[in-house]
């Protein structure tokens, strides 16, 4: 017990006081939040601002399992479009992918997208909504472009940078190995990159979401995002909260399965010593 | 002189270069030179080691037989055909990223049989005969893992292994698509000391029995003389009856042994000691600066060009 500083660089702690220390915010926050409830709700037992846990609970029943008017359960309804919507443009960034790869592996390609991806990569996604509504109308097209407008060249341009670090020996090497220009592309380069890609799409799946929300609030008749907002008009915290709650956890599981493909997928990632 | 009709195989000529200049620009967007007009002749069967002081532009003469980069002004050709690129011709080991991280060992090595028989109508259609071959090409590769010694690790991953495994592995994922010349950048240059005598070994056994022709970059001079049956110093440090210089020239090139192994205690006899003596005063050191026209350029294969004003005899 020689040392007993608190802010030690060289301090090293258990399994159980690590996971102690972790856990400690997530504690407070939750019991600071029921303390407010339970404080607003002595004064004014109709509070809505801060609903208890059993009114939250109630409203979850509400949108999972009780039918609505039109005779549906929102929630997973709600789920269904926005994951659907999620997914579509996961899937169409597979050639952000693809794009970005052989940009990084031909310099043809290279110069005649380069420039021009880099400045789509700054046009702001939000301010081009407008257009897109104008455009493609309020349906499902224009709420995938705004997610795609966000970040595929932002996937694209991650893509390229790493396909292009991928050191030239590694090509060279292929080449002499008698590898062709599209082997190197795609057995060379691609399945060297794919463990950072699969990071960076991971990393983005925030911004996905938060132009999927923008899109669905502004124009949609289903979706996780278009009913915070319509809700919003009742005050409805019983619901909004357990919808936020729900899309986070959402994304933290995707975030998480993703990590989990890279690492048991990609053993070879954990470290490369020269 | 080879008369015609008397050449046998090992006198072919696999690597012509001549008047072979290769320049570049600096940061100020001037021109300068790192090979002053350099003309070489390798034959099969050599083991051919090129030392030189650092930044004589040992591996920009590399990167040009390789083909990687070519040459601002002269014609570099290998089996009498001009050099456009890396191709299957010529293999390399580099000191670094030789391997590919996310290959096994064993598909490492099986890499070069894999592209080559590889179709994407052969991988759709005859999916069977795509999996057998896959089979021969990997049955193929574990007998070229037992000749290097890492029999039980062809499932391993490069990070997995020491530097030198490594490197055993790279060459011999060179090997096994016979090339005609096997390049070598400074491949033992991050191994420990008796690694890389082991190395060493292995490499002159495994050209021996391939008839292999290797040309071997390195800056460790004992290394040089000791795997070389011939060497090549470049330097930039020599003179010539011009007003100045610029770039490096081969300024030796000497016949070391014929095309055997030499035993281990060659590297502690008078002979070594003398060559490496030789070389460390006439190439490498800066402070000696031998003129142009006492170049010892006694191999047999040695050839070069001249101009006037390099040498006019004032």
């Amino acid at each position: 017990m020689k040392n007993m500083k608190i802010f030690d660089t060289q301090a090293k702690y258990g399994k159980y006081t690590t996971i102690l220390l972790s856990l400690i915010l997530f504690f407070l926050t939750i019991f600071l939040y029921f303390f407010t409830a339970h404080q607003r709700h002595k004064e004014n037992p109709d509070d809505k601002i801060v609903p208890t846990a059993s009114e939250m609970l109630d409203g979850l029943k509400r949108v999972t399992i009780q039918k609505d008017r039109k005779g549906e359960l929102r929630l997973w309804i709600d789920t269904y479009a926005s994951g659907k919507r999620f997914l579509i443009s996961l899937f169409l960034l597979v050639f952000a992918v693809i794009l970005g790869l052989n940009m990084g592996v031909f310099p043809i390609i290279e110069h005649f997208f380069l420039r021009f991806m880099t400045f789509f990569d700054k046009i702001p996604a939000l301010a081009v909504l407008p257009i897109l509504f104008i455009i493609f109308g309020l349906g499902e097209t224009s709420k995938i472009a705004l997610i795609l407008i966000g970040v595929f060249p932002t996937i694209t341009l991650d893509t390229y940078l790493r396909a292009r670090s991928v050191p030239s020996e590694q090509i060279t090497k292929g080449l002499t190995l008698g590898a062709s220009d599209f082997e190197i592309a795609y057995k060379v380069v691609l399945p060297q990159i794919i463990p950072g890609v699969l990071d960076t799409i991971r990393l983005n799946f925030k911004a996905m979401i938060l132009f999927l929300i923008a899109g669905e609030s502004l124009a949609a008749t289903v979706g996780l995002g278009y009913r915070i907002f319509v809700i919003r008009r009742y005050i409805a915290m019983d619901i909004i909260i357990p919808y936020v709650l729900w899309m986070s956890l959402l994304a933290f599981t995707a975030d998480f399965l993703v990590r989990l493909w890279v690492k048991n997928g990609y053993s070879w990632t954990e470290k490369q010593n020269g | 002189m080879a008369i015609p009709g008397q050449r046998n195989k090992m006198d072919k000529t696999l690597l012509h270069l001549e008047d072979v200049y290769k320049r570049y620009f600096n940061q100020n967007k001037k021109e300068f030179t790192v090979l002053n007009d350099i003309d070489l002749k390798v034959n099969e069967g050599e083991f051919v080691s090129l030392i030189g002081p650092s930044g004589c532009g040992k591996s920009t003469l590399l990167r040009l037989v390789l083909g990687s980069e070519q040459p601002s002004e002269g014609i570099v050709h290998f089996d009498d055909k001009k050099i456009i690129g890396p191709d299957r011709d010529r293999g390399i080991v580099f000191q670094k990223y030789s391997l590919f991280p996310h290959l096994t060992i064993l598909d490492n090595i099986a890499f070069g049989l894999d592209v080559e028989g590889f179709t994407i109508p052969g991988r759709i259609f005859t999916p069977f005969k795509y999996s057998k071959r896959k089979k021969e090409f990997r049955k193929e590769a574990q007998l070229y893992l037992e000749r290097i010694g890492l029999k039980n690790d062809g499932d391993k991953y490069p990070h997995q292994l020491s530097g030198g495994m490594r490197q055993r592995a790279a060459i011999a994922q060179s090997l096994i698509m016979k090339p005609k010349i096997l390049l070598m950048d400074e491949p033992f240059g991050a191994l420990d000391d008796s690694t890389r005598q082991d190395m060493q070994l292995f490499l002159l056994e495994q050209w021996k029995k391939e008839q292999m022709t290797v040309f071997f970059v390195t800056h460790d001079l004992e290394e040089a003389i000791f795997l070389g049956s011939r060497i090549i110093v470049l330097s930039q440090y020599y003179k010539t009856d011009k007003d100045s210089n610029e770039g490096s020239k081969i300024v030796s090139d000497l016949k070391i042994s014929e095309k055997t192994i030499k035993p281990t205690s060659f590297k502690y006899s008078k002979e070594c000691a003398d060559l490496i003596k030789k070389v460390r005063h006439e190439g490498l050191d800066p402070e000696h600066k031998q003129h142009i026209r006492e170049f010892d350029l006694n191999h047999k294969d040695s050839f070069r060009t001249i101009t006037q004003d390099e040498w006019n005899n004032k």
